[in-house]
This record gives C-alpha cells, structure tokens and sequence, in this order.
C-alpha cells in the first residue's frame, strides 16, 4: 500500500516539475474577448484572426527568439462584454493560466478596467480595439493597436462640416461605456473648437436601453445639421430608425464600433449612406492588408472587420516585442518584464491597420480612414485622414 | 407644445410594454399569490418564438405576405408562447404546489426558470442578435409636428385591449369568477367543485399568451433580439404592477403606464443617468404613502 502511494507520490510531483519543463517551449498568451454579451460579433472576429496568425506562426516551426524556436499557445477567455468580468477573465488568465502576455479587451467599457489589472499585476496587455485614452493613461504595461479618440473625434467633426455643410451637430451616446462617452466628449470639444456652430443637443443613454425615443424627440427639437452617435452597432440599429420614426430626415455620423457586418444585418436600409471613422476599409486594400483580408474571407467566408485586422496587428506587435526580448525565461514573471521591455522599445510598426509610430504613453500614431455604408450594404472607403 | 404631445406618444408607447408585462405578473400573483419572475423571460421567449413564427411564414416554405404572417404570427405566437407558460406550471410550480412547499421555494424556483430560459437560449441560438423582419408596412404621420407611425397606435391600441379584456374575464366571466374564488380561499374552492388546476392552467395561458403578443409587439418596435432582452423590462414591469397594487388588472395597467411615463418625463429633462434614480424614488414615494400599491387592497381579496 506504501509504496502504491509512494509511486503516487512520486509521478504526481514528476508530472507537476514536467508540466513546466514543458511550458518552456511554448510561450503562453492570453486573449480577454467578448465571446458573449453585447457585442458577441467583435470577440468572434478578433478569435477568427487570431486562430489564423496562430496556424502561420506554429505552421511556420514557431517564434524565433534567441536562435532557439517556441510554439505559441493562445487561450481564449470571455469577458462578456462586461467591465466586471474583464478585470475577472484578466485575474484568471494571469493567474490561473500564467499567460505571459494578454490580447484585449476589445471596447474601451472593458479594456480601462482590464488595463488596470493587467498592469497592477505587471502583465503586459495589448489592446486591439480601444480608442479611450485611459487604458493606457500612465500604464506603462499596457499597450494598444488603435489610434485615440483625440484624434477620431476631430476627424469625424470635420469630415461631417465638410460632407453635410454643417453648422450645428448633436450627439447621443451610451453613458455607461467609457468608449461612448470619452468620443462624444472628444468630438464635442472638436466641434465647439471648430466655430462653425454649436453643438445643440447632447443626450445620454444607458447601455441596455432599448427606447430613444425620449432622448431623440430633444435633440430633433434643437434641430441640428447632423446627429452624431458614438455607440456600439447594436444600439445604432435602434437609434437611426427611430429616430427616422420621429421624423427625422438629416444624416448621422459615427465612431469606429459601427464597423461591423452586424451593423448592417440588424439596421437594414436605414443605415445606408450613412459614415462612420474607423481604422481600415476592407474595399480597395492593396498589399499585406489585401492578403489578410482574402485569406479571412476564404476561411470564414466573411470580410474581417477593423477589429480582426487589430487583433491581427496586436499579435504582431506582441511577436516583435518577445522577439526584442530576446530570451524566453521560465518565471512568468521574467518573461511578462522582458516583453514589456521589449513592447516598450518598439519605435514604429507596420501592420495591415497602416504603420504607426508609438508615443511615450505606448499609444500609436497613425492614420484613420472615414467609410460610408454604402446602399447594397458594404462599407466602402470615403477618405483617409492622417494626423499633422 | 408638440414637444410635448411628441413625448406623451413616446411615454405612451414605452408604458404599453410595462403595462402588458405588468398584466401578466399580476394576473398569476392574484391567484396564486405567486411572483412569477419568469415572466420578463416568458415574454423574451414569445419575441424569439414569433421570431422563427414570422421567419417561416414569410420563408420560402410558406412564402405569405408581410401583412398575412402579421395577422397569423400574431396568434401563433400566442399560443405558443403560453404552451410555454403552461409547461412552466406543469414542470417547476405544480409540483412545488402539490408537496405544499413553502410560497418562498416557488418565487425562487421561478427566478431560477427566468435564468435557465435565458441561458438555454444563449446556448443554443448564440449570442449573436437577431433581426427581426419588417411585417407591417411602416407609415409615419405628421399630425402638427407629432410623428406618429402605425406601429405606435398599434401598441398602445393592444395594450388598452388587452388591459378591457383580462379585466372583462376577471370581473364578468365565471372563469374569472372563480379565479377571484381561489384568490379568497384555495382551500375551500375545490370543495365547491372548481377544478383548481384547470383554473390556475387558464390564468397562465392568458399570462403567458399576452406575454406573447407583448414580445411580438416590442419585437416589431425595436428589432433587435437578444436573450437578456427580457430581464430588465421584466423587473421593472414588476415593480409597476407591485405599485399599481399588484393583484388588480387596473393597477397593473396604470403601474405600467406610470412607470413609462416617468421615465419618460425624467430623460426628457434630465441625464439619462438620472432615470432610473428619480423613476424609482417616486414610485418609492407611492409604495410608502401607500403600502399596498395604487389600487391594492390590504387583505386577500384581491383580483
């Protein structure tokens, strides 16, 4: 009997000083998406592209670092769309999996709190799709791939005065998503900078709402040139035909998280003609980005949305910057220091997004492109605004 | 002024929804003295099922008219739907009712059947939304700067209709006679000879059916589906059948009203942030002048 357990024993320690020894060989990164919740369409894109670069990566032997190949290994953890279960799926991957790195979240309501996890625990986070300026905001362990909404709310306000000839705007926002709001607040203070008018009306929701009705009779009362609508698509799908309900004839203008098929799926004609800013157009891609999105398409027979393209991008930043490191250690904790050291000395990228030069907060400089929902539905490229 | 006249539309069409969830939550409490807190999720689950309704019959199988799946969808998707409420009663409330188990056990076991319609909902149809189509013709009428479409009077007709019908049923049928019997007494009711369970299986197809056509009707207002879609209007419906006087099918109606037109007034004014604070503190103000609600009765005489 002693012995019986003895061997127990002995395998089940064998086993725990294995199960290391092997990790080495692969390095282990962790994916913080929305597989569930409001926006279930952006964490099943952001996995598409991700299991694609996953497949080239392993097919290609692995990452090189140091003279010596690893495996990557990516584990996929739903944040719900939630800003509480962001922090919790953060928790879990740093813990209980011991990723050495984290993709995600995706939309800012869970990347500002999942950012904070992640660099209070000194685990180095990419964030594909975040536009708010606080997930990075004085984290020097997290990182992004998307431009800021600084810079995206002046290039919808001035693309709207120029489109629409407009003087006066309004906007109507999710108050509970920080995405929502820090836009709104951004395009706010472009368009009063502008002094072409001001902005009449600004009404707030809440993020499960399901009537405007109330929010929209007083903005079509102040009678502006344009409605702006920083929001996720699902609520856009309620709120442009609503508004047409009330009687409203002018054109919208909105924010990045437009871009998705769903938009279209769920809005229908309603939302054609409509223009939004965003990070990349799929129609008239040349080059690397034309590759990407003809490969996703024969895999999973749909065009990637921007965030696909973003998480593809993250996940090339995150190969450079354990590449820069230079060694794989064992401890974890080495190897998220020595990623993070190797992301922060990332000076420019070139990704399929466009190529970005970083800034000091790890935030990346580069171009957006304005995109119109055209009338069989598709998004197609307007025009592309740089930063000065 | 048609600001105002705008926003009362508004109010109107957003009260009909608490209002018809309402009828449903105080139609079974009345009776049974239960809170049936499945019921946001009854109604989530008529929305999908007029989803699939209105998917085939418009669908190549069936291939009718936007117009003629309107007319059909409308009571299939009722029955249906209280197919559902009824198996509910059957499975998870009948034979908690027959082991004598305590009214709180019963109130639980409903929360928990409201989670399980969501989750197996998420599991099997996904998180994705779903769009619902286009069955009426849309049509929007400027009556002196009100904009009014067809859908909203349709609304908030179904709603006054079926607010006059259940309180028809209650009060002059002898269905509702003796719903209102079991309401005073269950124990002495089937010695008179009133089957019990035939009575309380018709109040939950009239709960469970309007449930229904109330998730057909918000499904065709705001068309975009989703699992959770009926938690939140759920509670809230509650909460203004509970004001209203919950047990009383005129309290209900005027709870559901109240509460939509409340939140309506309070957005109009001020952030939205400060809906739910301000909504809820008037209606608090109500229950604590008076306890009972709007038009409750203290005691159990109520329906």
């Amino acid at each position: 009997m002693r012995r019986v357990l003895t061997t127990l024993l002995m395998t089940t320690i064998a086993m725990m000083l294995a199960i290391p020894a092997m990790a080495a060989d692969t390095i282990k990164i962790g994916f913080n998406i929305p597989m569930t919740g409001d926006i279930p369409e952006v964490g099943e894109g952001s996995k598409n592209a991700a299991e694609m670069y996953l497949a080239d990566i392993n097919g290609a032997g692995g990452v090189e670092v140091g003279g010596k190949k690893y495996m990557l290994e990516f584990v996929y953890m739903d944040n719900e769309s939630k800003a509480e279960s962001a922090v919790t799926a953060a928790l879990k991957l740093i813990e209980q999996e011991e990723v050495v790195a984290i993709i995600g979240p995706n939309s800012s309501k869970q990347a500002v709190p999942g950012g904070g996890t992640a660099n209070d625990n000194r685990v180095p986070m990419i964030s594909p799709w975040s536009t708010n300026p606080n997930t990075t905001l004085d984290r020097p362990w997290v990182f992004r791939a998307a431009f800021l909404d600084p810079f995206q709310g002046p290039v919808a306000a001035n693309f709207a005065a120029k489109k629409y000839n407009a003087k006066t705007a309004a906007v109507l926002f999710d108050i509970s998503n920080d995405y929502s709001v820090g836009l709104a607040e951004a395009f706010k203070a472009a368009w009063d900078a502008k002094g072409l008018g001001p902005v009449v009306a600004y009404e707030s929701h809440g993020t499960k709402d399901q009537d405007f009705s109330a929010q929209l009779t007083t903005i079509i009362k102040a009678n502006p040139d344009f409605i702006f609508v920083p929001d996720n698509y699902n609520q856009v799908a309620l709120i442009i035909p609503q508004a047409r309900d009330l009687g409203y004839k002018g054109p919208f203008m909105g924010g990045d998280a437009w871009g998705t098929p769903d938009l279209v799926k769920l809005c229908g004609e309603e939302c054609y003609g409509q223009y939004f800013s965003t990070h990349y157009a799929a129609a008239g891609a040349t080059g690397a980005t034309k590759v990407f999105i003809d490969r996703y398409k024969a895999k999973y027979g749909a065009e990637p949305a921007d965030y696909a393209a973003l998480t593809w991008d993250s996940i090339g930043l995150l190969v450079e910057g354990i590449k820069n490191a230079g060694k794989v250690e064992k401890n974890p904790r080495k190897m998220r220091q020595a990623i993070r050291d190797g992301l922060a000395a990332i000076k420019s990228f070139d990704g399929i997004t466009g190529s970005s030069k970083f800034d000091e907060q790890g935030d990346p400089i580069k171009c957006a492109v304005v995109v119109k929902v055209a009338n069989d539905g598709s998004f197609q490229f307007e025009e592309s605004v740089c930063p000065e | 002024m048609d600001f105002i006249f705008q926003n009362v539309l508004n109010a109107l069409q957003w009260g009909s929804f608490y209002a018809l969830i309402a009828l449903g939550y105080t139609l079974v409490y009345g009776v049974l003295r239960l809170i049936n807190f499945a019921h946001g999720d009854i109604f989530m689950v008529g929305a999908y099922i007029s989803f699939f309704v209105a998917g085939f019959l418009l669908g190549p199988l069936a291939g009718l008219s936007p117009m003629m799946t309107f007319l059909l969808t409308v009571p299939l998707t009722m029955i249906l739907t209280a197919c559902v409420g009824v198996t509910l009663e059957r499975i998870a409330y009948r034979p908690l009712r027959r082991k004598g188990a305590h009214r709180l056990y019963v109130v639980i076991t409903a929360l928990m059947c409201g989670l399980i319609l969501e989750y197996s909902n998420l599991a099997v149809l996904g998180a994705s939304r779903l769009k619902f189509p286009e069955l009426v013709d849309k049509q929007i009428w400027n009556v002196g700067g009100v904009a009014i479409t067809n859908l909203k009077v349709l609304v908030i007709v179904a709603a006054i209709a079926v607010f006059l019908f259940l309180q028809w049923v209650v009060t002059r049928t002898r269905v509702g006679m003796a719903m209102r019997a079991i309401s005073y007494d269950k124990f002495a009711i089937p010695l008179m000879g009133i089957p019990m369970d035939n009575i309380i299986v018709i109040t939950f197809i009239l709960g469970s059916g309007f449930a229904g056509l109330a998730g057909l009707l918000f499904a065709m207002s705001y068309p975009v589906l989703e699992p959770f879609m009926g938690m939140l209007i759920g509670w809230k419906a509650f909460i203004a059948a509970v004001v209203g006087g919950i047990g009383d099918i005129k309290g209900a109606f005027v709870g559901g009203f109240l509460l939509g037109a409340i939140e309506v007034a309070v957005v109009t004014v001020f952030p939205s942030t400060y809906r739910d604070l301000f909504a809820f503190t008037i209606l608090l103000l109500i229950l604590w002048m008076k306890p009972t609600g709007l038009f409750g009765i203290p005691q159990s005489t109520k329906i």
